[in-house]
């Protein structure tokens, strides 16, 4: 006596857990509370639409008179990018070994480490500016701090990482020869995260000089000010010059960096 | 007086008791061969030899000082007299071979690093480092890196890199398992070579069983956190070197009601 085994195909749907259906709920009824809340009605976007082309009327032909002092003012957002990520990179080195498990003295400092670096990424760069305009005032060096903040966030944590990933290996060999801590960190942990630290501070470059743009929108220096000051007086043709400017610079410095870093990698 | 002293030896990771009192001594310019299956203890004990592993219970002597009493100054000090050679080789890859060998002399200079990066380290020291190259027979492969290098040459490079340590105690690891049968018999002539003329002593896990026969003084067999052979090689027989890989050879395996 054989019994067939009995064929189940799979139903081509399955039903949802009531945890996809509670957090769809949820989703769902918060997204039409924001729309309600934000306003957004269809005369509304109509009427965006038609001051948008307002503006890129009144924003043509581009204003590229006054070139000294735009190309002044961009000069200073190079040069906070450049300080600001150039200090955070140094900096982000110690800050990255003593979060990493494989090189911190003590767990309590790896925690530390690990917080510090965590709170510097997880508040955004104005707002770094807006606290060091309070501190030093306004200007380029309020700029300079808060992309070192920034990149120490994010250098540090990507550092870290790759400190972890390092083969035990060498380390180990090194220590067995009576070196010391930090003789074993720069003879075997340091040479085999070097390449993906370059090009980890490259890429933090590309980010500092897209951030050090907008610093000045909050009064920490550099091209962001003039573009504050154009759009605040309706020079939208000015305003135009400044972000064809900016879009140049920028996409001009992302080529170059990518570029070293293939050459890098 | 012994090179390598070890009494009553106890190691637990966890639960699991790896070595399970070993005693074993080596004297001064002998050269151990230590057998035994994958996972019956032989490397933890080369761990604990030199201090880069913890034990709970017993006592290793090392040229004449005893590991227990060494403060963390101390022990970095006998450990540039300890040389090691690992089966991975544990070079660091993406810089020059020269460099690697300067490593060897990161113990013993003061300030570490800053005194044995190839860039500013001493002439003599640099001319030390070529000589252990020489040795070797790697001198013309110096400036390159050791990614560049074949898997037995690298090998040759973690020797002069103990050579650099001149180091009167050498650990290895399984210094031939990553490598093919016949660079494998070159790194051993080497390492023994080395060993005889310098009077280092010697203690060397193995697992191609055909080394066995040509190599080191006396044959040491472990099974399960024990040792159950110690004889010198031209009496061990292989029958009783056999018995090393049957039965209950690991330290992690339940113990068997059947097992004879």
């Amino acid at each position: 006596m054989s019994s067939e085994p009995v064929r189940h195909l799979p139903p081509r749907l399955r039903m949802p857990s009531p945890f996809v259906w509670g957090i769809t709920l949820a989703f769902l009824a918060f997204l039409i509370q924001g729309i309600m809340a934000t306003d957004l009605t269809l005369e509304r976007l109509l009427r965006g639409a038609v001051n948008l082309t307002h503006f890129i009327g009144r924003a043509f032909p581009p204003n590229f008179s006054d070139m000294d002092v735009l190309a002044r003012s961009l000069l200073e957002t190079l040069n906070i990018a450049v300080v600001g990520v150039t200090i955070g990179v140094i900096l982000s080195v110690p800050f990255a070994l003593l979060a990493s498990r494989n090189t911190a003295p003590a767990i309590w400092v790896r925690t530390l480490a690990r917080l510090a670096i965590a709170t510097m990424r997880t508040i955004p760069d104005l707002i770094w500016a807006l606290i060091f305009v309070v501190a030093v005032g306004l200007g380029p060096l309020a700029g300079v701090f808060a992309i070192m903040m920034d990149t120490i966030g994010f250098a540090a944590r990507f550092f870290s990482e790759r400190i972890e990933e390092v083969h035990p290996g060498p380390s180990e060999a090194l220590t067995a020869t009576g070196a010391g801590r930090l003789s074993v960190i720069g003879g075997a942990i340091m040479p085999e995260t070097l390449a993906s630290m370059t090009a980890t501070s490259l890429y933090s470059v590309e980010k500092a000089l897209r951030s050090a743009v907008t610093l000045g929108l909050v009064g920490a220096g550099g091209i962001g000010v003039e573009l504050a000051a154009a759009m605040r007086l309706f020079n939208y043709d000015r305003a135009l010059a400044i972000i064809l400017l900016i879009l140049v610079v920028v996409i001009a410095f992302e080529q170059l960096s990518s570029q070293i870093r293939k050459r890098v990698i | 007086m012994a090179g390598i002293q070890v009494r009553g030896l106890h190691k637990h990771y966890g639960d699991l008791h790896v070595l399970r009192g070993i005693d074993l001594t080596v004297d001064r310019g002998e050269s151990v061969i230590l057998l035994g299956a994958n996972g019956c203890g032989k490397s933890t004990l080369l761990r604990c030899l030199n201090g880069l592993t913890s034990y709970e219970q017993g006592r290793i002597t090392m040229a004449g000082q005893s590991l227990e009493t060494l403060s963390r100054r101390q022990l970095r000090r006998l450990r540039c007299n300890i040389g090691v050679v690992f089966q991975q080789f544990n070079l660091v890859q993406n810089i020059s071979v020269l460099q690697n060998v300067l490593y060897g002399a990161l113990g013993r200079q003061r300030f570490g690093l800053l005194n044995t990066w190839s860039c500013i380290a001493s002439a003599s020291l640099r001319q030390q480092a070529m000589a252990a190259l020489e040795r070797v027979g790697l001198a013309e492969k110096a400036a390159m890196e050791c990614r560049q290098l074949s898997g037995g040459q690298q090998q040759r490079v973690a020797i002069a890199r103990t050579l650099m340590q001149d180091a009167d105690i050498l650990i290895a690891d399984e210094p031939v398992a990553s490598l093919d049968p016949r660079a494998g018999r070159e790194i051993m002539d080497l390492l023994m070579d080395v060993a005889s003329e310098r009077r280092i002593t010697v203690i060397c896990t193995l697992h191609q069983l055909e080394l066995v026969e040509a190599y080191g003084d006396r044959i040491v067999g472990m099974k399960a956190g024990t040792i159950v052979l110690d004889q010198p090689r031209v009496q061990a027989s292989s029958h009783a070197i056999q018995r090393l890989y049957r039965g209950e050879v690991r330290v992690d395996q339940a113990p068997s009601l059947l097992a004879s």
